[in-house]
């Protein structure tokens, strides 16, 4: 059996070895991600896969450099007009994979497109109007002064408006949003990106092709062919890498950062990541969360860096606030400051001495070690005599139950989409309010007013220094308030091959610029 | 004979049924679909509309019957993860779990038979007894874990450094167990030849059988020790029977004996109980499926309930329950023509 097996591995060597050759020749790269793209129509959802799609088939108009900056991609260039209107030009001569020229009229219909989208209506909702000027000019128009203009022209993909326009054979509108259901647009797609959709079947496989026509001529990218496998089974995902199977994978699992580390043909690139990961204390449901005492007390009760170190395995950059460097609210002052002598003495103070008993919530499949995070915080909590009873939930079942606001303390992972803290604040510690959508994952139901306005006035500040000081002071007053429990930023990782020079297209916000991938 | 089938599809449909409102019971518990189909920052009134669209707000007796409605005319719905009718769906992954299942299925059939009959013929053999001590390991290991260590071993490979290697004897050890790696550990490959509809088979290049190997053998290290046993225990009962005694007492050749006789005799129950477990490898699927990444329709499940994709759960579970059903009302028919002393419908003839 065993020689069996032995002579079976022989002749796969030799079988395998001059493909091996070949695929090296036209660059071809095998990529495993944890699942593909949910439809190719990429309005139809927000999601970390629809805009890693979006980067690989089609452009932004401006997109973001590493570190946070902004590269122009179809816009050449822009320039404020004035407080609320912002010029672009755009790069002339791109084509769209149907070979159509690419001009305003492509970037205007993109644009009336976001703004029926259910997933991003709201991102754009500052936008009162976009203005025509010819084939290569056009203003963006806010109705307030709008210091995120350029954050969230990140999000403008435009799209082949004659490729998307008409009727199809059966008669339905080519440019329709669907939800569900077939619809063209998430069949079918044209855009001005480094690669061509070849080929698709969900769940299983997709291959791409890079684009004759494609505009960046300086681009270094030599990538001519990708294949890419969703595999959800971290393990499978690891060993794909490993066994030679795919060149490129992305999440790599903390677990096995080590394995692939000591592997000599291997490469792993970690990065701080933009991801908070934090608790809600619910005051409509715990009288004692009223108390700024007892909320300093459980945020001195938890220790972040502990919980990074031995939970994370330092995969996780612990946080005291929830923006992470680089976002103008990063307030460098406010450190994680576990301390159980002085959360049992507030605890005292408050007239909670003897504790209380409280539930808990977490999912235990939505993000990197979930459940055993809230087991710890949970068993932290116990030091200053609070008893907490925990449920973790997978997350289809876990999202109803946030909410419905079920449990007393709630976690929490939030990335901001337009990369910029007031994003956190809107959705996380806003006064909920149900009409607006304020606060709309705020479970602690903190509410003070006085920093949603500040908040709001720094929503129209488009002097960013000022804006910085303004968002730095919110989270000072968040953190002195013990809003929440921030425990920290997840961080991200990719493995590659040794010959696929991953590190410069990589980025925290986690769309790989495959474009410019390079392998040698 | 027709009494029989009207009787079994009567039981068919009333399975389905059962099967159906079980499904759909449950849906609550499986969370909300709308988690999977919208992004976090979608606001409360747009899921409401989406919700509302879906018919998910209606009670559980209209969406059910609105089911059971289109169900009788063929119509399963749509999955909300692919947005395609959830038989096509299913048509789609299901040859690629045929294949497993045939392969698992052809090994254990040319492993099980020889072994169990030299296991029964010379029970005090050291070998056999290694035989039925490595079988008792091997049912008492769970799948996952047979199909990772044989990823380690003949996929990424070990180097294997535990002999001091100035020795020849211990180079020879450390080479004879080192592996290099290099079966696939993923997937069903490129090289797949279309046969007809939605089967793409990856029996007929070398590419497609490489990465059947790891798969089906994790599959079958489940069934095997099971039928292994089995053959070994009827054969052994067969060798004690009046006409095995007396053609040997006529002085037939043993091979005669063993191979015509013996294992004709043995292999009637042997084939009932592999026909009901087909039905029970399909179910063992899942784990193989999710480990090598395999896209059958175990994966698909399990991926349909991370999503709580509520109308695909529905339509693989009234598949699999109809693959159960046709495949016990085979093996009775078989039963019946093979034992004609069995009466199908249990009645006095």
């Amino acid at each position: 059996m065993k020689k069996l097996l032995a002579a079976l591995v022989g002749t796969m060597a030799l079988a395998t070895a001059p493909v091996a050759l070949s695929a090296e020749a036209t660059k071809e790269l095998k990529m495993a991600y944890d699942a593909d793209p949910v439809t190719l129509d990429i309005h139809e959802q927000l999601s970390g896969g629809i805009l890693q799609l979006s980067h690989m088939s089609f452009d932004p108009l401006v997109r973001w450099t590493k570190d946070l900056g902004f590269e122009g991609r179809l816009a050449e260039s822009w320039e404020r007009v004035d407080d609320k209107t912002m010029r672009f030009k755009l790069r002339e001569g791109v084509k769209f994979h149907s070979g159509n020229e690419f001009t305003t009229k492509d970037v205007k219909f993109t644009y009336d497109r976001l703004k029926e989208s259910q997933d991003f209506k709201a991102i754009f909702q500052p936008f009162s109007g976009i203005n025509v000027i010819d084939d290569y000019t056009f203003e963006l128009v806010t109705s307030e002064p709008f210091p995120l203009l350029l954050n969230t022209a990140t999000y403008i993909f435009p799209l082949d408006s004659q490729f998307y326009s008409g009727e199809t054979a059966d008669g339905k509108k080519k440019s329709a949003i669907v939800k569900h259901g077939n619809s063209f647009a998430s069949d079918n797609l044209s855009g001005t990106g480094p690669f061509v959709v070849k080929s698709r079947q969900q769940g299983v496989r997709m291959e791409f092709e890079r684009f004759s026509d494609y505009w960046d001529e300086e681009s270094p990218g030599n990538v001519k062919k990708i294949v890419l496998t969703p595999i959800k089974e971290n393990n499978t995902r690891v060993s794909a890498l490993l066994s030679g199977g795919v060149d490129f994978i992305a999440p790599v699992p903390p677990t096995d950062l080590d394995r692939i580390k000591r592997d000599k043909n291997s490469e792993l690139v970690t990065m701080s990541g933009t991801r908070i990961i934090l608790f809600h204390m619910n005051q409509e449901r715990v009288e004692a969360f009223k108390n700024p005492k007892v909320r300093q007390a459980v945020a001195y009760a938890i220790n972040q860096e502990g919980i990074a170190a031995k939970i994370m395995k330092g995969f996780a950059t612990p946080a005291a606030q929830m923006s992470p460097t680089g976002y103008q609210g990063h307030n460098e002052s406010l450190k994680p400051r576990y301390d159980v002598k002085k959360a049992q003495q507030l605890m005292k103070e408050a007239g909670y001495e003897d504790g209380f008993t409280i539930t808990m919530m977490a999912p235990n499949n939505r993000y990197v070690n979930d459940d055993k995070i809230a087991q710890a915080a949970a068993a932290m909590l116990a030091r200053i005599n609070i008893k907490v009873d925990l449920k973790t939930l997978p997350k289809a079942q876990y999202w109803p139950e946030y909410d419905n606001r079920s449990g007393d303390m709630m976690l929490i992972g939030w990335h901001a989409d337009t990369e910029d803290s007031a994003n956190f604040f809107e959705f996380l510690t806003f006064c909920p309010e149900a009409g607006s959508g304020a606060g709309q994952y705020n479970a602690g139901n903190y509410c003070n007013p006085e920093i949603d306005a500040l908040v709001a006035k720094a929503n129209v500040e488009t002097d960013i220094e000022k804006r910085t000081a303004m968002l730095q002071e919110v989270e000072k007053r968040l953190y002195d308030d013990a809003a929440f429990v921030p425990l920290h930023w997840q961080d991200l990782a990719w493995a590659s091959k040794k010959n696929v020079k991953i590190e410069p297209i990589l980025n925290v916000m986690n769309f790989p610029f495959l474009g410019d991938l390079v392998i040698e | 004979m027709l009494a029989f089938l009207v009787q079994r599809i009567s039981q068919a449909v009333l399975v389905m049924f059962v099967i159906s409102v079980i499904a759909f019971a449950i849906q609550d518990g499986l969370g909300d679909p709308l988690q999977e189909m919208v992004g976090m920052s979608v606001s409360m009134e747009e899921r409401e509309a989406l919700r509302e669209e879906l018919g998910l707000n209606d009670s559980m007796v209209v969406q059910y019957l609105r089911f059971a409605g289109n169900a009788l005319q063929g119509d399963l719905g749509n999955s909300y993860f692919y947005g395609k009718p959830t038989l096509e769906v299913i048509a789609e992954h299901l040859p690629a779990t045929l294949e497993l299942v045939i392969g698992a299925s052809l090994i254990i059939m040319f492993l099980s038979v020889p072994i169990g009959v030299y296991a029964a013929i010379k029970p005090q053999a050291w070998l056999a007894k290694f035989f039925m001590g490595v079988s008792t390991v091997g049912i008492s290991i769970p799948v996952f874990l047979t199909a990772i260590v044989l990823i380690q071993i003949y996929s990424i490979g070990i180097t294997i450094e535990w002999f001091p290697e100035d020795t020849g004897w211990g180079r020879w050890l450390n080479g004879a167990l080192t592996t290099e790696g290099g079966l696939p550990s993923y997937g069903r490959g490129d090289e797949l030849t279309h046969l007809f509809g939605t089967w793409y088979s990856g029996f007929f290049s070398t590419d497609g059988i490489m990465h059947l190997v790891l798969p089906c053998v994790s599959l079958a290290s489940i069934m095997l020790p099971l039928f292994i046993r089995l053959i070994r225990a009827e054969m052994m009962e067969v060798l004690q029977s009046d006409y095995i005694r007396y053609a040997r007492a006529k002085g037939l050749s043993s091979v005669r004996i063993n191979f015509l006789h013996a294992l004709k005799n043995t292999m009637l129950p042997v084939i009932t109980v592999g026909g009901v477990q087909v039905g029970v490898m399909v179910a063992y699927t899942i784990l193989t499926e999710t480990v090598f990444q395999w896209p059958g329709v175990g994966l698909m499940f399990l991926e349909a309930i991370t999503r709580s994709d509520i109308p695909l759960i529905v339509a693989y579970l009234m598949v699999v329950g109809l693959i159960f059903v046709i495949t016990n009302t085979l093996v009775d028919l078989v039963y019946g023509l093979v034992n004609p002393t069995v009466k199908l419908t249990g009645k006095k003839a």
